[in-house]
């Protein structure tokens, strides 16, 4: 399975903050291959182990983190004739899930659609205001009573969208964030069954990014790193936001630059990329980044920390477009960087 | 399955091809006549015994769609609705551009970086774009034209009990029961009409009725159906699962009062399930039929569609099963002279 394959079939499947555990046996089964362990931990991060050269127990630990969970839909309320009120899990849009396809995950899946009032029946003053969630409904095609026992409240439901390569090598789906990241991490394992590294490398597929960082936070304690590394993504350029919020499609992953991130560690990852020809971008964050690396940072006493985005257009949509060269060589550069740590320059690199 | 190949099948108003070619395929071994006119209407002739009333069965094979009208500087496809659509139901959507189906999405802004009041108000059409991945201008331009026709991006899927969604089902629908018609019924003389254009203000249907002069018409239809929950029973135009809708008033038509009432008798002695459509919102080909030289009869029955002109209308098989039923049983009196 290629990086690509990997993004497809996860980004078809659906892990809904908190519900992430349908994802497992893809991540694993794809991991398990270069890794030399693979476990799950209380919380449900899936960490997989690639040890460094001669690795006796003292070698120092990288770990990278790609969060596996999505943002999705949670039932609230189901009416008397089977209409299915709901709420959101994670920042969405309500004007993004009118008029969607849906599936919701009751004992077993059921394909929904939300609804939308027909544009005959509309007064000219409604046509301009957005529809709130709380008056939308799900329709299954069922009565209440079929819905008993399959269909509960706090159930998820995820937007049913199929992956599609568009131009060139960009690709769209839903759930990218951070389904790249997981990619990205995937494609960096594959590089470094070719390449000699030190560190031990940990790749931590993260759960409940979207609702508090909460896998990350609890992945890092146990894992204890040397150094943390965020894989996430970052706003792709449009024309409707201002070019200092957005970093270029297919121009490589954005490298943050901000308070969250170490700088020194920060510093060598830009060398590496210049040394090995990888196309960057900056991404400017001065404050707390709202990625794992924010968990990272502050467990402990305290991690360093640095941060890769991957450009993604129209971020928490169900039509978020990525560019599979930038997944790419985000796998890349994480491989190069880091072979690039050592034990003997790592204290170095961290001296402020 | 005849309706997921007619749902999924483009057929933007003024870009009929690809549909009309599929429904002469469908109908040509089971037809008198077939022709298809000046504007790109199918008119068939079925010979049956000879009935002094001329009756024709209508249909639009059309459905509301986009069209591309500009490319950007850095490849991103403005773009104007064809037909009634809500605005609202663009954002976040797949779509297929054009005669080879380029894929494309519209977007909307990351809700990470919008002020509360943003997402309060709907986007208006002028603040979309469609993304197909081409990262310049003249990349897009290679694939694209201004002028290219766009379809929602939607399958044909099968649901819950007994309901269907798709595209298009106004008026596949309509498309999928005139075929079903022009297989089944022998001996009976009638003209069946797959019009262009209806969504863009009825366009097909005069010149077709000019040139048919039928003194009655059926007009097919998907027609809207919001039967949500706690709507008054008089604010709902149609429910699903009601069998078919026979329409009151228009827009466009004042239904003759008599026949109508004939058509509900017609159900009521076969026992098939029916309802009026209780709106006199929305409109359809039977506007200009019935004002066509002299004048002429017309009715119109529908299936119930909820989410009408979007990506997933929703329609009920038992609604369309008693449809067929009904015009089974009208084309048999008609066949009496009854009608």
């Amino acid at each position: 399975m290629d990086a690509k394959e990997l993004l497809e079939v996860l980004s078809n499947s659906s892990g809904v903050s908190g519900h992430e555990s349908r994802l497992n046996d893809t991540i694993i089964s794809a991991f398990e291959k270069y890794a030399d362990d693979i476990s799950i931990d209380s919380l449900g991060n899936i960490i997989a182990l690639k040890k460094g050269k001669s690795s006796n127990g003292s070698n120092i630990k990288i770990m990278l983190s790609g969060h596996m969970d999505e943002i999705g839909l949670m039932v609230k309320y189901i009416e008397d004739n089977g209409f299915i009120r709901f709420t959101n899990i994670g920042g969405i849009d309500p004007r993004t899930v009118l008029g969607q396809e849906v599936i919701v995950h009751g004992e077993k899946d059921l394909f929904g659609v939300i609804g939308s009032k027909p544009p005959h029946l509309q007064e000219k003053s409604e046509i301009n205001k957005a529809i709130k969630m709380e008056d939308m409904i799900i329709d299954v095609g069922y009565s209440k009573d079929d819905l008993k026992g399959i269909v509960s409240i706090g159930d998820t439901i995820t937007i049913k969208r199929n992956f599609k390569a568009l131009e060139g090598n960009r690709l769209t789906g839903k759930a990218l964030d951070d389904k790249a990241g997981i990619a990205a991490m995937y494609q960096c394992i594959m590089e470094l069954s070719r390449i000699n590294h030190d560190a031990d490398i940990y790749f931590v597929s993260t759960v409940q990014e979207e609702e508090g960082m909460s896998g990350a936070f609890t992945g890092t304690y146990k894992i204890n790193p040397d150094i943390g590394i965020a894989i996430d993504v970052g706003f792709g350029s449009t024309p409707e936001l201002p070019k200092a919020d957005t970093i270029e499609m297919g121009k490589g992953p954005g490298i943050t630059i901000g308070g969250n991130i170490h700088p020194g560690l920060r510093e060598k990852m830009v060398e590496v990329a210049k040394e090995y020809n990888i196309p960057f971008q900056f991404e400017v964050t001065p404050g707390p980044t709202g990625t794992d690396a924010r968990a990272m940072q502050i467990t402990r006493e305290g991690i360093p920390a640095l941060c890769l985005s991957i450009p993604l257009r129209y971020m928490h949509t169900s039509v978020e477009v990525v560019d599979m060269m930038d997944i790419k060589n985000t796998g890349k550069l994480l491989a190069f960087f880091i072979a690039s740590i050592s034990n003997e320059n790592l204290e170095g690199l961290l001296c402020y | 399955m005849l309706l997921k190949k007619l749902t999924e099948a483009s057929g933007v108003s003024g870009n009929e091809k690809e549909i009309r070619d599929i429904i002469i395929d469908e109908i040509k071994d089971y037809v008198d006549d077939l022709e298809v006119d000046r504007l790109g209407n199918i008119i068939i002739h079925k010979k049956g015994n000879k009935n002094p009333k001329k009756l024709m069965i209508t249909s639009h094979m059309d459905e509301v769609g986009l069209m591309i009208t500009d490319i950007d500087d850095i490849g991103l496809l403005k773009f104007t609705t064809v037909g009634g659509i809500d605005k609202r139901i663009l954002v976040s959507k797949p779509v297929l551009i054009g005669k080879n189906k380029v894929p494309g999405v519209i977007g909307a802004k990351p809700i990470h970086l919008q002020k509360r009041e943003e997402w309060q108000s709907a986007l208006n059409i002028d603040q979309l774009y469609i993304d197909i991945g081409a990262n310049t201008k003249e990349e897009a331009e290679n694939i694209i034209s201004i002028g290219d026709y766009v379809a929602f991006d939607s399958q044909y899927i099968e649901f819950g009990k007994r309901l269907v969604k798709a595209k298009a089902l106004d008026n596949r629908v309509g498309c999928s029961l005139l075929i079903e018609l022009i297989k089944e019924i022998e001996d009976i003389d009638f003209y069946g009409v797959f019009t262009v254009m209806e969504e863009i203000g009825l366009v097909g249907a005069g010149p077709a009725a000019y040139k048919v002069e039928p003194d009655i018409s059926i007009v097919l239809e998907g027609t809207l159906c919001y039967d949500v929950p706690k709507l008054d029973d008089h604010l709902v135009p149609t429910y699903l699962n009601k069998g078919p809708a026979i329409s009151l008033i228009d827009r466009t038509t004042l239904y003759d009062i008599d026949f109508r009432k004939k058509i509900a008798k017609i159900a009521e002695k076969n026992d098939i399930p029916y309802q009026y459509r209780k709106t006199a919102m929305g409109g359809n080909d039977s506007g200009k039929i019935h004002t066509t030289k002299e004048g002429s009869i017309t009715t119109t029955i529908s299936v119930p569609c909820r989410n009408i002109h979007s990506q997933t209308s929703v329609m009920s098989k038992y609604d369309y099963e008693n449809a067929l039923k009904l015009l089974k049983a009208i084309l048999s009196e008609y066949k009496k002279g009854e009608l």
